[in-house]
């Protein structure tokens, strides 16, 4: 048994965990990263890797704003297999009452200094051809991009190592507490803070976090290049992605580098199991197919599954623990997590460094009220 | 004689016995290969029976088809990587 000792000790080589340890690295803080899978292994590597700008209440919106400013920031020095790519959003509108939301949408983004465009019919039959013919219109927001998560969070960790922190990649944690994390090997890394950035095993380390577990499952196709040219997403996603209790699916389509198409999405709680499930599946396929009707004809070459963190507000975690001394949260992000990691970097580092945050940090205080929020 | 289909290989007209494969179709027209890899290497049929992919080519503007498996109908048109 051996015992060393850093700054910080960060649970979780995901986006979250690997974008705070470049950050706090960056600032000067001897920084350890303790893994039990592989980097991006959990969410990271499960989810779209949509970097997108959301409008579900003022908090999610400054803080998926702030992030992206900083993702157009990073993107300047991501290596080439991040993907990354500005590839913009679609909000897809099947009907006037969806339409009216994109008016909405696009007062509300477009208030707040967030460039977007009203897509009609026509227009939007012009920028996605392979979607089907009636659909009333989309709300175009052109700064919206992707990324492959993997990559990116290696990219984050290799930045965090160039700073001196440690990586522990593949020990698991068996004990986190403010003084530092206890492996499964028996070490302890002792840290004057504790960040538990482990997605949806956070409330594993830490019990009684308010954090759920939420599958979803995504398709990957084949490689058709052009078939699809913006990240699509059906307006009624909103309602879907709000529905708390039930099991939902959306139509959610994302074009890859590759010309490959990532095809979701499904949101289910209550389910431990990772194995595929087949009901789900289908309603995914068939609500994916409702919008864009030949995909039933291209060849889909993997299906997997993967665990969003939830939180009842729908708002991540980022800061100190309401109870225990020197331990902080970066968890919670749902199906945020790609988009907000570089936020909650920078908001979870300004708490430990005390300085001041360039977004007020009230709304991701793990120690608030967690009322669902109202919708905006 | 057996019956006969007519389709399209790369844009040569071929004529190949009802019930053969594409595949068959597309080593009649003497395409240069069937499909190029990611890394843009050359593929041809391998396993035969569907399992392997590298077969695919492009059938009535559908990317991805396996030649091995479709049966050649009247005036199909069929596309390979070049």
């Amino acid at each position: 048994m051996s015992s060393s000792s850093y700054d910080i000790v960060i649970v979780g080589a995901g986006i979250v965990g690997a974008a705070c340890a470049a950050e706090l690295a960056r600032a000067g803080l001897g920084v350890a990263v303790v893994e039990a899978g592989s980097i991006g292994g959990g969410a990271t590597a499960a989810g779209m890797g949509h970097i997108v700008v959301m409008d579900d209440s003022e908090a999610q919106f400054a803080l998926t704003k702030y992030s992206q400013d900083l993702w157009r920031e990073l993107a300047r020095e991501l290596p080439h297999d991040s993907e990354y790519e500005e590839c913009g959003t679609l909000w897809v509108a099947a009907d006037d009452e969806e339409m009216a939301e994109v008016h909405r949408k696009k007062e509300f983004y477009g208030s707040r200094g967030v460039r977007v465009e009203a897509l009609d019919e026509k227009a939007l039959r012009g920028a996605e051809p392979n979607l089907r013919e009636g659909l009333a219109g989309a709300l175009l927001v052109p700064a919206d991009s992707v990324t492959y998560p993997p990559c990116s969070a290696r990219y984050l960790l290799e930045q965090a190592q160039s700073f001196g922190a440690q990586l522990f990649i593949g020990k698991p944690v068996v004990e986190l507490t403010g003084n530092g994390a206890k492996l499964s090997d028996g070490n302890f890394i002792s840290a004057g803070i504790s960040v538990n950035a482990a997605g949806s095993w956070s409330p594993e380390l830490t019990p009684g976090l308010n954090v759920q577990k939420r599958k979803g499952h995504l398709v990957i196709t084949d490689r058709y290049p052009g078939y699809v040219r913006h990240q699509l997403v059906e307006l009624g996603y909103l309602k879907s992605a709000h529905s708390i209790s039930s099991d939902s699916v959306a139509f959610n389509v994302q074009p890859r580098a590759t010309g490959q198409l990532l095809i979701g999405s499904s949101r289910q709680y209550g389910v431990e199991d990772k194995g595929v499930d087949h009901h789900i599946l289908r309603r995914m396929i068939d609500r994916a197919c409702e919008y864009m009707p030949r995909l039933s004809k291209l060849s889909a070459v993997r299906v997997w599954t993967g665990f969003r963190a939830a939180t009842p507000d729908k708002l991540p975690l980022i800061g100190p623990h309401p109870e225990i001394k020197n331990l902080f949260l970066a968890t919670g992000h749902e199906g945020l997590g790609i988009t907000t990691s570089l936020g909650t970097a920078k908001l979870l580092s300004d708490q430990i460094l005390k300085r001041a945050p360039v977004i007020p940090v009230e709304p991701y205080l793990p120690g608030r009220d967690h009322q669902e929020a109202a919708h905006a | 004689m057996p019956e006969m289909i007519t389709l399209k290989v790369n844009g040569e007209i071929v004529e190949v016995a009802k019930g053969s494969m594409v595949s068959s179709a597309v080593a009649v027209a003497g395409a240069k290969m069937f499909r190029r890899s990611v890394s843009g290497e050359p593929r041809y049929p391998l396993c035969g029976m569907g399992i392997c992919f590298e077969c695919r080519v492009t059938i009535d503007g559908q990317p991805h088809c396996r030649s091995c498996q479709i049966p050649c109908r009247q005036w199909m048109v069929v596309v390979t990587d070049d």
